[in-house]
């Protein structure tokens, strides 16, 4: 006797949750040779405004958070994902149609990126702020702190890319205490929701990162001009009309990274990207 | 709405006749019919799924911010909060004039000086354009004192400016079957809201469902606090939870509905507490608007109870004006 397959429904990931797209739309992920691979939900702007609503209610404790405590966390990503390896293999080699060697390969890299940003939790302020030279009785420091709710497109069609791209987009982002929505690869979303759930059975609180699956052209203006949205990263959108989208940001001052082929780098700069400086003037103490 | 020609207990003498006793209100609470709890749940979670949208959802946003009593009732008020609440319920979104104002702002008694002063010549009635105070008495919100201490209460808001009275029943009282004690209670203070020239403040009976447990209980205390006088019925204090619901106030519009097919009189109901949501308060418009007719939809008859809620309002106002989303930082922080 046969049995028949079940094959898995890849949701939205808001709060925390998984919910379905509150528009009720689904796609289909197909293979690179048109085969059918799945159905994701295809985000509409609600889900995007709802998104931010659970990003901006995350933020508070995971700014809060020590930076030990961050960097913690997000070893542990790197932890559970090692663990869930052979799903994401599988993942990437049937929406890239990527060798095993390949797909191995790109889930190494991409935990590597989680531990490498993760180091930077509780050092990346001590390189980026500064005790600055005044000239008064005064210590006069310069710390780095998070921006607030960040909206990531993350590369898409990368060769190479569907996990490690979404990672290097959305892990940097995390480190100073920002919370993120982002909007996954389009074609390939199905190790961006994989990873949703990872992180949902780790220790990063639910909201601090929220995935969107569907058309960035159709969410991104939405968020772009969304005002209670803080900085925009434009990685992915190099094939969208992006200049409107950095004209909107500008609308609420947002911080903006603009688009960038391939994978973008590891970089303490685009830790730096997502921080606001905030610098302190204490008296010294009269002795 | 606040000069009512009745005298209080005036209605229950009419509808239940000439000797007025417990026993007899007794016998006419407990033979209202019982509430269709399923059937009340099923109708308030149908007229829920109303979809309002675009001018229609503009009218109820507008709608909804001339309905509200602004609200501030934490013990660490101080006349400072409560100047920021005055000047919020006067100009509730300064990067868009043509916001309509709140109703009435609502404080516990001892602030009610500073709240009217604070309004200058803005305090008044919404009708004209002004704005109401409203005091909670009769050691809100528990209810908890003699009656002595209740009157105070009521007299010295009233004496201090109040236009309306917000008082909370005796829960204990209610579920012990102690009816007459609460309908008592009720007259009396209506008694203490009349002013030296004879006028009365408008008077809302808190019914604090959350505590009556049944809906047959919150069908009796509606009917007992309209009888003995109360200009409003309101559903909680905000301090208990659950606080308002939506079947609960749709229960509420059915009795006040009843009593105006009956005697011809508008009852007013407030839900209060809980309603935090632009989506959450159009429903509550469109339960009023297919209940008690869209005639209740004005601020003598129907009021929420909120703090958060307007600003949800203001957002998705500013949402509608500029196409984008809003976010908290374009509204103040109260």
């Amino acid at each position: 006797m046969t049995r028949l397959s079940i094959p898995k429904t890849y949701k939205l990931a808001i709060g925390g949750a998984f919910p379905r797209s509150e528009s009720g739309r689904t796609y289909e992920v197909l293979t690179p040779k048109g085969a059918f691979l799945a159905n994701a939900a295809l985000a509409s702007r609600k889900d995007a405004r709802d998104a931010v609503v659970a990003a901006r209610s995350a933020h508070a404790g995971w700014a809060g958070a020590t930076a030990y405590n961050r960097g913690q966390v997000l070893y542990r990503i790197a932890e559970l994902l090692e663990g869930r390896r052979e799903q994401f293999v599988e993942e990437i080699r049937s929406s890239e149609g990527a060798s095993a060697a390949a797909a191995a390969k790109q889930i190494d890299a991409a935990i590597d990126a989680w531990v490498w940003y993760a180091g930077w939790a509780d050092k990346y302020s001590q390189v980026a702020g500064s005790g600055n030279p005044v000239a008064g009785p005064f210590f006069n420091l310069s710390v780095p702190e998070p921006t607030g709710v960040v909206v990531t497109i993350a590369p898409q069609g990368v060769a190479g890319g569907s996990l490690l791209g979404f990672v290097a987009a959305v892990a940097p982002a995390l480190v100073a205490g920002n919370t993120v929505v982002a909007i996954a690869d389009f074609t390939r979303p199905l190790s961006a929701i994989s990873l949703a759930e990872v992180l949902a059975t780790s220790d990063v609180p639910g909201g601090v990162v929220n995935v969107l699956t569907g058309s960035p052209a159709e969410i991104a203006p939405w968020l772009a001009a969304h005002a209670d949205v803080n900085a925009l990263d434009l990685t992915g959108a190099g094939d969208l009309d992006w200049v409107d989208l950095e004209i909107a940001a500008a609308d609420t001052l947002k911080r903006v990274i603009s688009p960038e082929p391939g994978i973008p780098a590891l970089t303490l700069g685009r830790i730096l990207a997502f921080t606001e400086t905030k610098t302190v003037w204490h008296t010294k103490a009269l002795i | 709405m606040d000069a009512t020609s009745l005298a209080p207990a005036e209605r229950a003498v009419k509808m239940l006749g000439g000797d007025l006793t417990e026993k007899s209100l007794r016998l006419h609470l407990e033979g209202l019919s019982g509430v269709d709890a399923v059937g009340l749940e099923a109708r308030a979670a149908g007229l829920g799924t109303r979809s309002i949208k675009t001018t229609s959802k503009a009218w109820a946003l507008d709608k909804i911010i001339t309905l509200i009593d602004l609200t501030t009732l934490e013990g660490a008020d101080t006349p400072g909060k409560v100047r920021s609440l005055v000047s919020k319920a006067i100009t509730p979104d300064a990067t868009d004039p043509s916001t309509p104002r709140v109703a009435a702002v609502c404080v516990y008694g001892d602030m009610v000086g500073t709240a009217v002063e604070a309004l200058g010549d803005l305090h008044g009635d919404p009708d004209d354009g002004k704005i109401s105070v409203a005091a909670v008495a009769t050691a809100f919100p528990s209810g908890r004192a003699s009656l002595r201490v209740k009157l105070a209460d009521t007299e010295d808001a009233v004496a201090a400016g109040a236009d309306e009275i917000d008082m909370v029943i005796d829960r204990g009282a209610f579920l012990a079957g102690n009816y007459g004690k609460v309908f008592e209670e009720i007259v009396a203070v209506k008694e203490a809201c009349r002013r030296a020239d004879g006028s009365y403040a408008s008077l809302k009976v808190i019914l604090e469902t959350g505590e009556l447990n049944t809906y047959d209980n919150v069908r009796r205390a509606s009917w007992l606090s309209i009888l003995a006088g109360g200009d409003f019925i309101k559903t909680s204090t905000g301090k208990v939870q659950p606080a308002a619901t939506l079947p609960v106030t749709l229960l509420m519009l059915q009795i006040v509905q009843e009593w105006h097919r009956l005697t011809g009189q508008k009852v007013g109901v407030k839900p209060a507490g809980g309603i935090r949501a632009s989506k959450d308060a159009i429903k509550y418009l469109v339960t009023v608007a297919e209940t008690a007719g869209e005639e209740w939809l004005q601020p003598h008859l129907f009021r929420f109870g909120a703090s958060t809620l307007l600003n949800d309002v203001l957002m998705q106002r500013q949402k509608m004006t500029t196409g984008r989303y809003s976010g908290p930082d374009y509204v103040t922080v109260d």
